[in-house]
């Protein structure tokens, strides 16, 4: 076991750093945000330039082959720079469901597109009822000779104003909350019948509410097999929980960081505040869970494909356990930012409250601490 | 001791509800309460209005200058029904902060102009105390005043001067001698916002709102008169004052407010077919604030009852305040994982019903504001030292 970063890791590290560094500070991300689009094309360009949106791709597909822990190493750092740009629901989440896929004549139409940073995708699993239920699904699906019919709305979808194409669940079969008869269709964004209806998230990214009136899409753009959509969504879903968790372990480390230089730098009663053993006290609180929150993340980067190794059950129970902790941790780290910087963190100009809103996103992605405490429970104390 | 409701007691209380239910505007509260606008503003001064022409506005001031004479059972039932039916408290600023400093420390011109104004919100005040480099250590203030003739001249920064953007006049602490004891020298100064040399620049805050200002003074006059008490003996009025805030920050009642909406809405909010509020997790959230808030009630019940007996309230504010806002902020945090996703859409220009939850944007802006509620009025880590040094003695 070795949690050393290798030299190639260590140099796309760097670039994401850097990257932020000269092109993506606070205000540069501020215009970013008020911009039309709410992201921006010319960062994205950059990112294809500098292989960012192949990392997770099979070279067959033109993409880099890296692992998992690639991918969290770029995730922990653009979680540094709060980047608004949809790298979660285009590579990670329409790409992967693609490459997770057996369909491989999407593959080679898509996939090379998300690479070139010539098309964007998006994921729209989520409906108003659903909540972390990702297969409590109303869209439906009916064959008609070689198509089928979507009729349905999704909502929250993150990234699906700018997207090209989705990916979107369907039931095909069985009843609201059945895991059977889950489909996964990919449909191009401008097909007759798709209305969507953007707005800004307070983490500054976009989503999109989706609708579908009658929209028609090949049943050839079928994603793994009719009715089992849950077994590809549920391969997806570690994932890219895992992918930010990174994420927020990178925000926690710079707002630890961000708070321990204000309080070394702001007097009050004639000391640094950071000379306070009741602020001394949280500091070292907030340090230790960013250390078990990074614990958490190698723990669940190891169970992770390890099906094979371990067994289904303890791989899964790391994931929850790590999102678990992710979460509290994440909660605790952002909160204690804001007090400490006393009413400077209130105010929207600092990045402490936006970095706080990310976690809060970040924790509620594919179910809260709750949630994944209950599923934890569920697999560990059968009675 | 005796805890107990007479019959007068509850004819009271239907006489409050009674009251509540047939003036407050729960609509227009709906729309424009958690706006922090102008809308925001004409709506709760007219609904003070309407408690001053009652003569509910100022329950806790002495009968002589306005308050109600009500006893404790009735002050409960009072906050108790506005908690029950979510009626904002009034703004705090003229009515719990420098009214009572006037009342008790200010002469008799002093009081005869201003304290009916502020009964009958004619004035909006707001309060001008922390300064960038003065905020738990308030006493390091640096904003000066100096007289010449008949007038101080005031200069310097104020900073997070809620709804400074609305007021009328604003009460200040300024330096007038630079003491080696820096509590001493601090003087209690009303200054008419119109006053040439004042400028307001707005602070935007995390749940996206404009309420906190920044308030500059430039060479401001400020007539002799204005001036509370003794020149240099500032510090033991505002003293005085803060512990009436940190006791009215308890906010009992609104938490009792939300913590009924929250339930309301985990009753309406569905997961896999059944509402979140049958979740046995969730529910041992809610009941772990709930019971807590309970626990309050009596504590906040017990401080009124002390207080009626010997009048002001002592240290033990900032256990209600620390308690209370606690209590507040575990409610939000509860509302916003309730609202799950939803809770994160701006819906700018988008229908609220587009987006499923109508409660959504309020829970984030609830959750956001609320961070600020462990920092005002002194930070609860201020006030856990107040109590170890003034209470325990340690
Ligand atoms: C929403 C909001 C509304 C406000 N409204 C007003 C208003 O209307 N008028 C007004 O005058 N002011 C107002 N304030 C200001 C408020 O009173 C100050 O923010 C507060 O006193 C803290 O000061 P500070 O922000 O400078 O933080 P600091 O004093 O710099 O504190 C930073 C951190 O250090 C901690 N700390 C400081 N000293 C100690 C210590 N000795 N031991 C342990 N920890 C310590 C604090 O608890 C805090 O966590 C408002 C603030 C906010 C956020």
């Amino acid at each position: 076991m070795n949690f050393k970063l290798s030299e190639e890791q260590t140099m796309l590290k760097e670039s994401v750093t850097r990257f932020i560094r000269e092109r993506y500070d606070f205000d540069q991300r501020k215009q970013i945000i008020k911009s039309e689009e709410g992201y921006s094309p010319d960062c994205w360009a950059t990112f294809a330039e500098l292989g960012w949106l192949s990392i997770p791709f099979a070279e067959e597909y033109g993409g880099f082959g890296g692992t998992i822990e690639d991918v969290a190493i770029v995730m922990e750092e653009m979680g540094k720079g709060m980047i608004v740009e949809p790298y979660v629901p285009t590579v990670l989440m329409f790409g992967q469901l693609l490459a997770l896929s057996q369909n491989n004549e999407l593959k080679s139409e898509y996939i090379p597109k998300i690479i070139d940073g010539s098309y964007l995708g998006a994921f729209a699993f989520l409906e108003r009822q659903s909540r972390y239920e990702i297969t409590d699904i109303r869209t439906k699906a009916t064959v008609q000779d070689d198509n089928y019919i979507v009729n349905g709305e999704k909502a929250v979808v993150y990234g699906a104003g700018n997207a090209n194409a989705l990916i979107i669940t369907v039931r095909t079969s069985g009843e609201q909350f059945d895991r059977d008869g889950v489909t996964l269709l990919l449909l191009e964004s401008d097909c007759p019948g798709v209305e969507t209806k953007p707005y800004q998230m307070m983490d500054g990214q976009m989503a999109a509410n989706v609708s579908f009136n009658n929209v028609s899409v090949p049943q050839s753009n079928v994603l793994g097999s009719v009715d089992a959509g849950a077994e590809l969504m549920e391969a997806l879903v570690p994932l890219v929980i895992l992918a930010t968790s990174a994420e927020a372990l990178g925000i926690m480390s710079v707002l630890n960081e961000l708070t321990i230089s204000y309080a070394k730098t702001r007097n009050q009663f004639g000391a640094p505040i950071s000379s306070f053993q009741a602020l001394q006290h949280r500091m070292v609180d907030n340090f230790m869970a960013v250390e078990q929150s990074r614990s958490m993340l190698y723990r669940g980067l190891c169970a992770y494909g390890e099906e094979e190794a371990e067994t289904p059950i303890e791989c899964l129970r790391s994931l929850h356990a790590m999102k678990v902790i992710i979460s509290k941790s994440a909660k605790r780290v952002g909160e204690d930012a804001v007090q400490i910087h006393g009413g400077m963190g209130m105010t929207d100009e600092l990045n402490i409250g936006h970095y706080l809103k990310r976690l809060i996103s970040i924790n509620t992605l594919f179910g809260d601490a709750d949630f994944h405490q209950k599923k934890f429970n569920e697999l560990s104390y059968k009675t | 001791m005796d805890v107990k409701f007479t019959n007068d007691d509850l004819a009271f209380r239907d006489e409050v509800r009674t009251f509540f239910e047939e003036q407050f505007d729960f609509d227009l509260a709906k729309r424009v309460l958690n706006d922090k606008s102008g809308d925001y503003k004409s709506a709760i001064v007219a609904w003070q209005k309407k408690l001053y022409e009652k003569g509910w506005i100022a329950p806790g001031w002495p009968v002589e200058y306005g308050g109600t004479g009500w006893t404790i059972t009735q002050r409960y039932i009072f906050e108790c029904e506005r908690g029950r039916l979510g009626i904002p408290d009034a703004v705090p600023f003229g009515l719990k902060m420098v009214g009572p400093v006037i009342y008790t420390f200010g002469n008799e011109q002093q009081k005869e102009k201003f304290l009916p104004r502020i009964l009958s919100s004619d004035d909006w005040w707001c309060q001008g105390y922390s300064e960038p480099g003065a905020g738990s250590d308030l006493a390091s203030l640096q904003t000066s005043a100096e007289l010449e003739g008949e007038n101080y001249i005031v200069n310097g920064q104020k900073v997070w001067t809620t709804f400074a953007q609305f007021a009328d006049w604003i009460f200040c602490l300024v330096r007038t001698s630079k003491e080696i004891r820096k509590q001493q020298g601090i003087s209690f100064l009303l200054i008419d916002m119109k006053s040439p040399g004042v400028s307001v620049k707005p602070i935007i805050t995390i749940d996206g709102k404009h309420s906190l200002n920044e308030v500059l003074f430039e060479n401001v006059k400020v007539p002799i008169e204005n001036l509370i008490g003794e020149q240099d003996k500032g510090w033991t009025y505002a003293k005085a004052l803060l512990i009436h805030e940190r006791a009215g920050i308890a906010e009992v009642a609104d938490s009792r407010s939300n913590l009924n909406s929250l339930k309301l809405h985990a009753a309406a909010e569905i997961s896999g077919g059944a509402p979140i509020l049958a979740d046995p997790v969730f529910q041992m959230r809610l009941s772990d604030v709930e019971t807590e808030l309970m626990a309050l009630e009596y504590t906040e019940l017990r401080a009124l009852a002390s207080m009626a007996e010997g009048g002001m309230p002592g240290p033990e504010s900032s256990f209600l305040k620390i308690k209370g806002t606690e209590i507040r902020q575990a409610i939000s945090e509860l509302a916003l994982q309730l609202v799950a996703y939803y809770g994160g859409a701006l819906e700018g220009n988008l229908d609220p019903g587009a987006l499923g939850h109508d409660f959504a944007s309020k829970a984030r802006v609830d959750y956001m504001y609320g961070r600020a509620a462990s920092i005002y009025g002194g930070s609860n880590e201020v006030q856990r030292n107040v109590i170890a040094k003034m209470v325990l003695g340690v």
